[in-house]
């Protein structure tokens, strides 16, 4: 009460009191604020300038939702009248900007807004200066009404950087004509795309170069204030130039004036340089001028002194990165790695995983560069890094024996970090199987080798372990007997982690009493995971919020992503670390129903992959949403589908189908797994089978029906047994239908029951091979084509797919070692058709012969048709 | 700006400033961790460095640190140049300014810092107008003022 007295008192230093008093205690005791406002209200009303400046500081002090409420009328009439002293109006400018922060309603409209905006002209620099803060935050909240500001933001911005440093008297500071109002009007202009009107474009740029050529000119002071000055205008008007983002000339000088700072004395400078860069690297226009300094920035990576600014400098590398230096920059970090600063290297293993799952082009590169970031910074490799390597090596066929070699490699060496061995385990017990043929690593040794890790890792791995043993079990049953002893372990058996206890005691039991059939299906290759954002990406989005260049270079020039990873999906909210653990833990589960975002595929990519599917026999499949509900979302796998048996067959916003399935002789069991991907129930769910005319009689299908109803976020199983009567071409599909919203959705889907899934592998000597060969010559039993290659020409995968599609690979026959042979029976109820194959890669051309010799024309016809796509 | 702090080379607060509104505790904790963290560093490192969410501009005038929290965007360069502007004023009104006149007559660098930034803004560049305004008020309390009001207030 006593302070509010004080506040009325006409003597200035008691009510100078008064206000610093309430400005450090004010609350929300109604009762005083109310008087201390009518207090203030006089004060700005009173005639004497300095207590009407008391009030303002007041108010920009507290900045409080009342003061908003009682003074958001009365400022802007201060602001702009013209009788208020120059004093008075710059703190009236900043204080409304206070109450504007703290209450967006207050902003004045309509006529104030041409009166505020001429403020710009103001004679007074400090009025301006102050107005321009003000300005600023106006026009991103409203920047249509705003938008006269432009060009008189510009013009006085010519007349500041064009005036020489005596005009501006006390606005010079250390020769520099007034930075602090440039760097405003410089920011200012940011909320704007460029200017559309000429005149005012011509003249921005002229003003940005006139900057840009004083940058270049002799220091008028050896202060550090005056180039402290002059570079931050500098700086504000390259971060405009890039904001820009059209003047390639003025973008490449820019990316030279930094290039000169990067290897400045001032370490300020560097840091700056280095973190302007970045936002350089994304232009098109300056990105390959950027590129230029490659060498500097990964010296200053190297050398600098300052661990900020070697952070700065990495974060550069991770933007300048395409697919032209990725290899090297990525060398670069991982040779920098072993050295770096602790507190740097987590963010540091993320980008290196980033930018080597994103550039690569060769796969196995990929698979190479994460193995060594977990033998170099095993402890910073955070988890969401090795799922997303096992992640990609089980959706690509084509580097899961090189990944296999790798990792078996890695492991021998003495001491390999923990997280190795999990990448190890989980390879190996996916597809050890791949690499078991050479002596060096046969099941045996493999086996050896991860067991002998086993007693130095944490409960968690030694799960993960466990797991691989049980697949082991599956993949090799000659090794059976020495898991069974592991699992009987007393250290196992009778473990104190639950968990262990529990794997050990039930994977003992499945490998006692299930019957390899039914092993053969539990312990199936892992589906292949559902495509989506990579999770390290999400990761350090979250270290970093706001700080993660989008590495997009913008305006197209994409760097081509492959069809395996998609970034940048708006929405990726979805933890998706917890589907990969469960997916990693629980080893049979079906294809979970995943939440999250899906990959979008462009509509060009659907087209083609129902294109050529199944080589153009029959009429190609369609996936007809009735309603056209964005068909492009969806993804749809069936051409993956002819060398593989498992995984997810098609996926679109609405729902996921997954396969498993497995065949004996001429019979089929297909588990066929709908999830609901939204959050409403569908209704009438209906799936149905359709088999095509000349289909009839040649295959016997039967489907169990299931629940009309598919609730939301749920999965459901339906089982469907097949038997192949007859050989025959093109395939039955699956048309499911069902009501999303009331909106009725159908759906085809072509069943993965091509008649290479009834191949029985067959193992068979050189001898006997060429026989057959020779005896198979007539035209009626041969089938021949020459194609070019579509992917990478790479033997391992190659041999992967061949064995995925059913018949024998058999070694040692061909004279040539490039060269693939393969055998095997096609069963059906009626006859027994036997198949070789011969696939002859010429790396030189780019190209692949394909012979198939069968005993039935037709059958070697469509053997040969279905492969002849997979390459 | 979100804030401006000074403190001594021991690691004593001098002058804090906030212009964004924080519970006493969260102020504390950030005045301490900053204060640590910017004392760690070698006097060859950078002005600049990322903390938290907020970009730290920071000096060292003798045995005083200034340091400023400011926002993204902002300009790191022009920042360090307030901290001078800063400190040049103080220097010019109290004479080759040390720890011990910011101590005695920390009011003073209140109302002067008061009239070079309002509400975290630059509100007045210039240094003679910002001079002038603090000697008009110091006027203003001579006159006023009767000898001794503040001994009898026991605020001298």
């Amino acid at each position: 009460m006593e302070a509010v007295n004080l506040l009325s008192s006409n003597k200035y230093s008691e009510k100078q009191i008064g206000y610093l008093f309430i400005s450090v205690l004010v609350n929300t005791n109604s009762d005083l604020i109310k008087l201390i406002i009518q207090s203030i209200k006089n004060d700005l009303s009173s005639r004497n300038p300095v207590h009407v400046s008391l009030a303002l500081q007041c108010i920009a002090n507290i900045g409080s939702k009342e003061m908003a409420e009682a003074f958001g009328h009365e400022i802007p009439k201060l602001l702009v009248s013209g009788d208020t002293m120059d004093v008075v109006k710059q703190s009236a400018a900043l204080c409304l900007l206070r109450l504007f922060r703290t209450s967006q309603e207050i902003i004045p409209s309509g006529e104030w807004t041409s009166r505020i905006i001429h403020l710009l002209n103001d004679q007074h620099m400090g009025v301006v200066t102050a107005a321009t803060s003000l300005i600023d935050a106006l026009v991103k909240k409203n920047p249509e009404e705003y938008k006269g500001c432009i060009s008189l933001a510009v013009s006085r911005l010519s007349r500041i950087v064009t005036a020489s440093y005596t005009d501006l008297q006390d606005y010079t500071y250390y020769f520099v004509p007034a930075p602090w109002l440039s760097v405003k009007l410089l920011r200012l202009l940011q909320n704007y795309p460029p200017p559309e009107d000429p005149g005012v474009r011509g003249r921005l740029n002229e003003c940005l170069e006139t900057i840009l050529n004083k940058a270049q000119e002799p220091p008028k002071s050896k202060k550090v204030q005056h180039s402290n000055a002059k570079n931050a205008v500098l700086f504000e008007a390259i971060s405009l130039i890039i904001h820009n983002d059209t003047e390639p000339n003025l973008l490449v000088r820019a990316c030279n004036q930094l290039g000169q700072f990067l290897s400045n004395r001032e370490t300020n400078l560097r840091y700056l340089a280095l973190e302007s860069m970045c936002l350089l690297a994304t232009s098109e226009f300056s990105h390959e001028a950027v590129k230029k300094h490659q060498e500097v920035v990964i010296l200053s990576m190297k050398m600098e002194k300052d661990v900020s600014v070697r952070q700065q400098a990495v974060d550069l590398l991770y933007a300048m990165c395409d697919k032209s230096n990725a290899e090297e920059i990525v060398q670069e970090m991982l040779n920098y790695l072993e050295t770096a600063d602790y507190s740097i290297r987590e963010e540091m293993v993320l980008k290196v995983a980033i930018l080597a799952e994103k550039y690569a082009t060769d796969y196995t590169w990929y698979v190479d560069v994460i193995l060594n970031l977990i033998r170099i910074a095993g402890d910073y490799v955070s988890e969401e890094v090795w799922y997303r390597v096992i992640q990609i090596v089980i959706n690509r066929d084509d580097v899961q024996g090189y990944a296999a070699k790798t990792v078996f490699e890695a492991l021998q060496a003495p001491a390999c970090h923990e997280n190795m061995v999990k990448v190890g385990g989980y390879i190996l017990g996916e597809f050890g199987n791949l690499i078991a043929g050479d002596q060096r690593s046969s099941p045996q040794v493999q086996f050896q080798l991860l067991h002998s890790k086993y007693h130095l890792c944490s409960p968690m791995t030694r799960a993960l372990l466990l797991s691989t043993y049980i697949k082991f079990v599956n993949l090799f049953p000659e090794i059976k007997t020495q898991i069974q002893d592991v699992f009987k372990q007393h250290s196992n058996l009778r473990s104190a982690d639950a968990e262990l206890q529990q794997r050990a005691s039930e994977y003992l039991q499945l490998s006692i009493i299930a019957s390899t059939d039914v092993l053969a299906t539990v312990l199936e290759e892992m589906p292949a995971f559902p495509e989506r954002e990579s999770s390290i990406l999400a990761v350090l989005k979250k270290k970093k919020p706001g700080r993660v260049p989008e590495n997009e270079i913008r305006e197209g020039k994409s760097p081509g992503p492959t069809a395996n990873h998609q970034t940048e999906q708006p929405p990726a909210p979805a933890p998706t670390t917890n589907n990969v653990s469960t997916d990693l833990l629980g080893l049979s589960t079906p294809p979970a129903s995943q939440p999250s975002t899906t990959s979008t595929s462009n509509t060009g990519v659907l087209l083609d992959v129902f294109g050529d599917m199944y080589g153009g026999t029959g009429t190609p499949a369609q996936a007809n949403n009735v309603n056209n509900l964005a068909p492009a979302q969806s993804t749809y796998n069936a051409k993956k589908f002819i060398c593989k048996n498992n995984g997810v067959l098609f996926e679109n916003d609405l729902i996921q189908i997954g396969v498993k399935s497995e065949f004996r002789q001429n019979l089929g069991r297909l588990g066929l797994f709908y999830g609901n991907k939204t959050s409403f129930a569908l209704q009438n769910f209906m799936p149905s089978l359709s088999i095509p005319d000349e289909l009839q009689g040649k295959v016997n299908l039967q489907v169990k029906p299931v629940e009309p109803v598919l609730e939301a976020g749920a999965q459901i199983q339906q089982m469907l047994n097949a038997e192949c009567i007859e050989d025959y071409s093109d395939t039955p599909s699956m048309v499911i239908s069902f009501l999303y919203n009331n909106v009725p959705q159908k759906l085809t889907i072509k069943l993965p029951l091509t008649i290479n899934k009834f191949f029985e592998p067959t193992e068979m000597n050189g001898e006997s091979f060429f026989a057959r060969w020779k005896n198979l010559g007539g035209n009626q039993q041969r089938s021949q084509k020459i194609f070019k290659a579509t992917q990478p020409m790479d033997t391992t995968a190659t041999r992967t797919k061949l064995l995925g599609f059913g018949m024998q690979l058999l070694e040692g026959i061909d004279p040539n070692p490039d060269n693939f042979v393969c055998a095997g029976i096609v069963h059906t109820r009626t006859q027994q058709v036997g198949c070789l194959l011969r696939l002859e890669p010429n790396k030189q051309a780019q190209m692949y012969r394909l012979t198939v010799r069968s005993s039935k024309e037709s059958v070697s016809q469509e053997v040969c048709e279905l492969l002849a796509d997979q390459f | 700006m979100q804030f401006m702090l000074l403190f001594s080379r021991q690691g004593k607060l001098r002058l804090q400033k906030w212009y964004v509104a924080h519970p006493d505790k969260l102020k504390k904790k950030i005045t301490r961790e900053l204060i640590t963290t910017i004392l760690a560093r070698k006097p060859k490192m950078s002005s600049f460095l990322e903390w938290k969410d907020v970009k730290v501009v920071y000096k060292r005038y003798a045995s005083l640190y200034f340091c400023c929290a400011i926002e993204q965007k902002d300009n790191e360069l022009l920042t360090l140049e307030i901290i001078h502007r800063y400190v040049e004023l103080l220097d010019k009104y109290f004479g080759s300014v040390c720890e011990l006149d910011i101590i005695f007559n920390f009011e003073k660098a209140y109302f002067i810092l008061d009239e070079l930034l309002l509400g975290g803004e630059i509100q007045e560049t210039s240094k003679k107008n910002v001079l002038k305004a603090i000697a008009a008020q110091d006027l203003l309390q001579e006159e006023e003022t009767p000898q001794g009001f503040f001994e009898d207030h026991g605020l001298g």
